[in-house]
């Protein structure tokens, strides 16, 4: 008998997905287990392997399109086997769907498509899960009493169950008669749940603003945002609620810095010229070294210290941001750190970062000094326990000796994760940095 | 002790208890019984309190209830509950509802007791289990034991009752065996459901017959497919101890009924209305009920035992319920 593929849940978050492209085309023979698509997820790109054996007899959601989670996007069965009467029932559940989905401010479709190969998170969590959430598959159902108007079939506790989990029985395959969910399967969905839920450090909090819309409010627009814009608003709401965060600012005095920077560079190619951002890294990594409970991790009954200094740098990208990683910066040169930075941004901005190129950073560094941005705060990125904010190094009048004197200041501003940093520790650390931003020799030691 | 001797020895009790109490109907006296449940009692307590009557049905059924509204406790045994339908209109229409209809004035205790439900190849007009029609009227209660204890302890109490009880015995477990307390003062209140066995994932509610049977059944497949049953034997199907069948329904999510009387309008469609009322919420799966055949109960032995309730297809019930 043909079955249903149902568009599976991929990711804990994900609430639709994206065909990025089938693997396998119409009339393929297709084995269990066997990946048949990649599907773009609100995380990453995954790959999705069909439950059956089979011909797959039918793509019904073709590459580039979306489907919510347990849509149906294609046919499996025997060879030749005649799917009409599942074609005819999908498409008459799609005509009462459609008529959901007419509502306007859902129907304002947004540059959606987009998402296409935009493979990113800027998140702790393994790129994969290796348990799909969900039976991807659905016995097609036969009985008269089941056909057509889609409605599933589940035992009052298995409901209750669900209820009281969260669990979107639509997410579920009921192994009952006819496909009824039962008590066993809510059990089992719960069981992997908890799997996946031990691989996340935080569950995601969901942000719950709500306006009042005055009659006369200003008209607007509103666009679907984008899988990146909604991990990056997952995120930065994670790290606002449960972290305890504050702030520590420090201004440094960067002639010397400036004066290393142009001694490097009179050495150098055009293209292998260092940034002062550069420079900024390698201090921030060696002073790390010095401080560890800076380069450490808050986990619920541990502190996770970590060796070296993997330094996350937040770079600007279209519609977005992503933080490439330099790993052991402590260990690296200032030109390697600098090499990599130029390939890591470049790619980033070609939007073709792996996920390991951009997460599991144990310190950050976003620098808007090319704004000219003077002194900002920045959020944390979480399980980091901190992130430096830098600005622009302007020349300043200073007072010294009672004399004014020029020099090239530049404010740093370090956001804290108050549950492994405490004040002094924090204010150490920046000391060390400034001390090696100020006489970059010390850098060496 | 064997059921047979469990109901003897409470018989001999309440009458030494209780002069008012006396047992009345065919063969109870000389003969002893027609299953030896009356065996030496017409020679302890004499022809005034162990009393032959005709083959006469409705006649001794309305001298107990006569008895009862003179103040006498009556034990009116039936050859078998076959046998009552010649004196429903007694039991129905008088001890039922004298009562309610004297304005409290008549209470009637009085306790009909006698074999119900299928015997050895005795065929359809005496293989019948009348509980679903007696448990329907108003002012009746009505007993099933399924052990000697519970046999002994029940109709103690069904004696005491100063209403009327329909006390239903099995003709095949007169001679099951089973530890009886020798108390003279041990009863078991009616409308206490008894858990014959412990279990967590499926609940088999049975009676009289169907108890052992469900006991057995719940062995086979706690070893063959690691499911653990629970048993609960109402002991009195009315009043329905319904409480405790829920209790055990929102442990296991899952329940069958065995029954040896018809299904239709039954008891187990009783039970299982009550569950979905109570416990709807905590059901997994549709409740299954095993009944006798809807059909007049065959001759032959093999169609008898295709007809009646016993452990494969328990165990079927048992196994559907669980998805298995």
């Amino acid at each position: 008998m043909a079955s249903k593929i149902l568009m599976p849940k991929l990711s804990p978050t994900m609430e639709e997905g994206q065909i990025s492209r089938w693997l396998k085309k119409e009339g393929d023979e297709v084995q269990a287990n066997e990946t048949i698509a990649e599907v773009d997820t609100d995380k990453a790109t995954m790959e999705m392997t069909s439950l059956e054996s089979g011909v797959l007899l039918k793509i019904l959601v073709p590459a580039g399109a979306n489907a919510k989670l347990g849509q149906v996007i294609a046919i499996i069965g025997k060879k030749d086997e005649d799917i009409s009467q599942i074609l005819a029932e999908i498409e008459s559940s799609s005509t009462s769907q459609s008529a959901d989905t007419s509502k306007p401010e859902i129907a304002a479709s947004a540059p959606e498509t987009k998402t296409e190969s935009f493979k990113t998170e800027i998140a702790t969590q393994p790129p994969k899960l290796e348990v799909p959430l969900v039976q991807q598959t659905e016995k097609a159902r036969s009985d008269d009493e089941e056909k057509g108007d889609g409605r599933l079939f589940v035992s009052p506790i298995a409901a209750r169950m669900a209820a009281e989990h969260g669990i979107d029985l639509r997410n579920v395959r009921g192994s009952g008669p006819g496909g009824r969910i039962i008590k066993r399967d809510i059990e089992q969905m719960l069981l992997k749940a908890e799997r996946v839920e031990e691989k996340e450090l935080q569950k995601p909090q969901p942000l719950i603003t709500q306006m009042l819309e005055a009659p006369s409010a200003s008209a607007y627009r509103e666009e679907s945002i984008t899988p990146m814009r909604k991990t990056i608003a997952t995120r930065l709401t994670q790290s606002i609620g449960p972290i305890p965060t504050f702030y520590l600012t420090v201004d440094i005095e960067m002639d010397n810095a400036i004066n290393l920077r142009k001694q490097i560079n009179e050495k150098l190619n055009d293209e292998d010229k260092v940034s002062l951002n550069d420079i900024i890294v390698k201090a921030a990594a060696m002073a790390l070294m010095k401080h560890p409970f800076v380069n450490s991790s808050y986990r619920d009954d541990k502190i996770r210290f970590y060796e070296d200094a993997d330094i996350g740098v937040a770079v600007a990208i279209e519609d977005g941001l992503i933080t490439p990683v330099i790993r052991k910066a402590n260990k690296k040169g200032i030109t390697e750190i600098s090499r990599e930075i130029k390939q890591l941004a470049a790619r980033a901005r070609e939007k073709k970062l792996q996920p390991e190129e951009y997460t599991g950073a144990t310190f950050s560094i976003s620098n808007l000094g090319m704004f000219g941005i003077k002194q900002f705060t920045a959020l944390i990125n979480p399980p980091e326990a901190a992130i430096l904010a830098v600005g622009a190094a302007t020349e300043t009048p200073v007072v010294r000796n009672g004399n004014i004197e020029i020099h090239s200041i530049m404010s740093v501003t370090m956001s804290c994760d108050h549950r492994v940093i405490d004040g002094a520790t924090g204010a150490k650390f920046l000391q060390t940095f400034k001390q090696m931003l100020e006489n970059p020799i010390l850098m060496l030691l | 002790m064997t059921i047979r001797d469990a109901l003897n020895q409470a018989l001999r009790e309440e009458m030494l208890r209780d002069e008012n109490v006396f047992i009345m109907g065919e063969e109870v006296a000389q003969y002893e019984g027609a299953y030896k449940v009356t065996r030496g009692l017409w020679r302890e307590f004499g022809d005034k309190r162990v009393i032959d009557t005709p083959i006469s049905e409705l006649g001794f059924a309305g001298i107990g209830v006569g008895a009862a509204m003179a103040g006498l406790r009556p034990v009116i045994e039936f050859m078998t509950w076959n046998f009552s339908i010649l004196a429903a209109d007694q039991i129905i229409n008088h001890a039922a509802k004298m009562l309610y209809m004297s304005g409290g004035q008549f209470k009637i205790p009085i306790v009909f007791r006698g074999p119900n439900g299928s015997a050895y190849q005795v065929s359809s007009q005496h293989s019948q289990a009348l509980e679903a029609m007696y448990s329907n009227f108003p002012g009746l209660k009505v007993v099933m034991p399924s052990t000697p204890a519970d046999a002994k302890g029940l109709l103690k109490s069904a004696i005491r009752d100063d209403n009327p009880v329909i006390f239903l015995e099995q003709e095949r477990m007169y001679g099951m065996k089973g530890e009886v307390p020798d108390d003279t003062d041990f009863t078991i209140p009616l409308g206490v459901a008894d858990v014959k066995r412990q279990g967590n994932d499926c609940t088999i509610v049975a009676r009289s017959l169907t108890v052992p049977l469900a006991l057995q059944a719940a062995e086979k497949i706690e070893k063959e497919y690691g499911v653990s049953c629970e048993v609960v034997d109402p002991r009195t199907i009315k009043p329905l101890d319904i409480e405790t069948i829920v209790k055990s329904v929102k442990k296991t999510n899952r329940l069958v009924i065995v029954e040896e009387s018809h299904q239709f309008c039954g008891v187990a469609a009783e039970v299982t209305a009550q569950v979905i009322e109570k416990a709807f919420d905590y059901l997994d799966a549709p409740i299954k009920r095993i009944s006798t055949a809807e059909a007049p109960m065959p001759y032959a032995r093999n169609l008898e035992a295709a007809a009646l309730p016993d452990v494969p297809k328990i165990i079927e019930a048992v196994k559907q319920v669980c998805y298995l």
